[in-house]
């Protein structure tokens, strides 16, 4: 088993959640994030001042998938969250030891 | 006392009107305007600012304000209270040289003392302790605006002199923007100056807000309706807009791109500038005092400012001190004898420039030094600033225990 996190734009998060739902990924947990990349943030201008801004709002997605599910759900990933520009984001793949779903005491795959 | 039958219903529904629209400036207006460009933790209590400011300064000038400011003279110093609380003023009686009840003449000036001192709030967001606040208000209406509006518009000094301030640009901005000055002085830098607007959408709210009332607070001056009130709409508007306009073209000019802050800026701008000259110049003037006080404010806030290092926050020192003092120097060159019997420069009366220039002075040195003076006192006696913890975590959970948003 895999956690799949993937770090996106908040306006791409509708369009991701319909991709996964469409691979079969249904269990995802979205949390709003701040964070910055290569570019290091943006610049706006207030009253003939110029600020840094290091730390853009992002949107975080994390779900749990089978070993054999990982490739397509990362595709999904990212064809939805794709615009092409600087800022649209990362995905991460981690190793999960186990999964219990806490309802039933079931394990590993039949839990996510 | 008047005779009630000399009393005009048209001049006193316009002042009426007015009257609530000055009120409207400070609240929503400065407080929208003011809350939106302040960082979010401290959003409702930069609007309190506005708020209590209103109230104190509303109460003071039913209680004594009026009175000192208006009474008869003293040495052009300061009016004698003859009546605290209104007492002995009817409904019957009519404002001398007016169609309108007396009555209305207070509470009309009753939003102008409030408004100034909720413009200086600006300044101070971030790091003033609001009891502190509270007190500061009532000790600076007390001393400081009450004798600088009676010098002027109460029969004082300045007003003897032939100084001109139709509708506040020495008593309301150049008094508020150099308080704000005085008082940051004392108060000290925050640990984070940067102006970065968290909610935007509310200042433009406020700024349009602070124009639309501005109509009442210029045109009103007229103290009727007529034609000198519809000169002041027109050249209130106009110096407005051409003042955004201004603001847009520099932020082109230096950046490449307008921003909507800097229109709303330029337009506040614009709007205190032509605040003294509003009843005395024409419409082409009100475009050239609109137009250039941008250049003043802008190079205030964006150069002097971090120049300098003093902290004006949400910079009432840059757009009310300066652009109020530009307003009040133009007066003096653009007065036109057409629209209400007083010449400048630009028509032959070199000295009205020179009396604007003298009341300039007096009012910036008064003000400054009372409020500095005052700001000292109240730091000993009770600690006008925040400890550093409220400031990182934000006045609004430290001062107020509540959260301008729970999301």
């Amino acid at each position: 088993m895999k956690e799949i996190r993937a770090i996106i734009r908040n306006e791409r998060l509708d369009a991701v959640k319909d991709a996964l739902e469409k691979v079969d990924c249904k269990g995802i947990t979205v949390v709003d994030v701040k964070g910055r990349g290569e570019q290091l943030g943006i610049e706006e201008n207030y009253r003939g001042s110029s600020y840094r801004i290091d730390l853009l709002s992002k949107v975080k997605i994390s779900t749990v998938v089978p070993d054999e599910s990982v490739e397509k759900v990362v595709q999904a990933i990212s064809e939805a969250a794709q615009t092409g520009n600087v800022g649209d984001g990362k995905i991460f793949i981690t190793n999960v030891e186990e999964v219990i779903r806490i309802r039933t005491g079931e394990r590993g795959n039949d839990a996510i | 006392m008047v005779a009630e039958s000399l009393l005009n219903t048209g001049d006193t529904a316009w002042i009426l009107m007015s009257t609530a629209l000055v009120m409207l400036m400070t609240l929503p207006g400065l407080a929208l305007f003011y809350g939106g460009m302040s960082k979010k933790k401290n959003v409702l209590n930069t609007i309190f600012l506005s708020l209590s400011g209103f109230a104190i300064a509303c109460i003071i000038w039913i209680a004594y304000g009026y009175q000192f400011t208006f009474g008869t003279s003293i040495a052009g110093l300061i009016g004698i209270p003859t009546n605290f609380f209104l007492s002995g003023i009817g409904l019957d009686m009519i404002h001398p040289d007016t169609t309108i009840p007396e009555l209305l003449y207070v509470v009309f000036q009753a939003t102008f003392a409030a408004i100034t001192v909720a413009l200086i709030s600006g300044a101070i967001v971030g790091r003033m302790k609001a009891k502190a606040w509270l007190v500061f208000v009532a000790v600076w209406v007390t001393l400081v605006y009450i004798p600088i509006a009676h010098w002027v518009w109460g029969g004082g000094w300045l007003f003897e002199l032939g100084a001109l301030d139709f509708a506040g640009g020495a008593v309301v901005h150049l008094n508020s923007g150099i308080a704000a000055l005085a008082l940051i002085l004392v108060l000290g830098k925050r640990k984070d100056t940067r102006l970065l607007p968290h909610h935007l959408g509310y200042s433009v709210i406020g700024a349009a807000l602070l124009w639309f009332g501005w109509f009442g607070f210029n045109a009103g001056s007229a103290l009727g309706a007529n034609g000198l009130a519809a000169n002041a709409l027109i050249t209130t508007n106009t110096a407005a807009a051409a003042a955004m306009i201004g603001w847009i073209l520099i932020d082109i000019w230096k950046t490449g791109k307008p921003t909507v802050l800097g229109a709303i800026t330029g337009a506040v701008a614009g709007l205190v500038a032509i605040t003294p000259a509003t009843g005395f110049v024409d419409v082409p003037a009100s475009i050239i005092i609109g137009f250039s006080t941008v250049f003043v404010s802008y190079f205030a806030i964006s150069y002097l400012k971090p120049k300098l290092g003093y902290d004006d926050a949400l910079d009432a020192f840059g757009v009310h001190g300066l652009s109020g003092t530009w307003g009040a120097i133009l007066t003096g060159i653009f007065a036109c004898p057409a629209i209400n019997e007083a010449a400048g420069l630009l028509y032959g009366n070199p000295n009205q420039l020179v009396i604007q220039l003298i009341s300039i002075v007096a009012v910036a040195a008064y003000s400054f030094i009372l409020t500095y003076v005052i700001a000292k006192v109240l730091d000993k006696v009770m600690g006008i600033r925040v400890d550093d913890r409220t400031e990182i975590e934000g006045l609004d959970a430290k001062e107020h225990e509540e959260l301008g948003y729970r999301i």
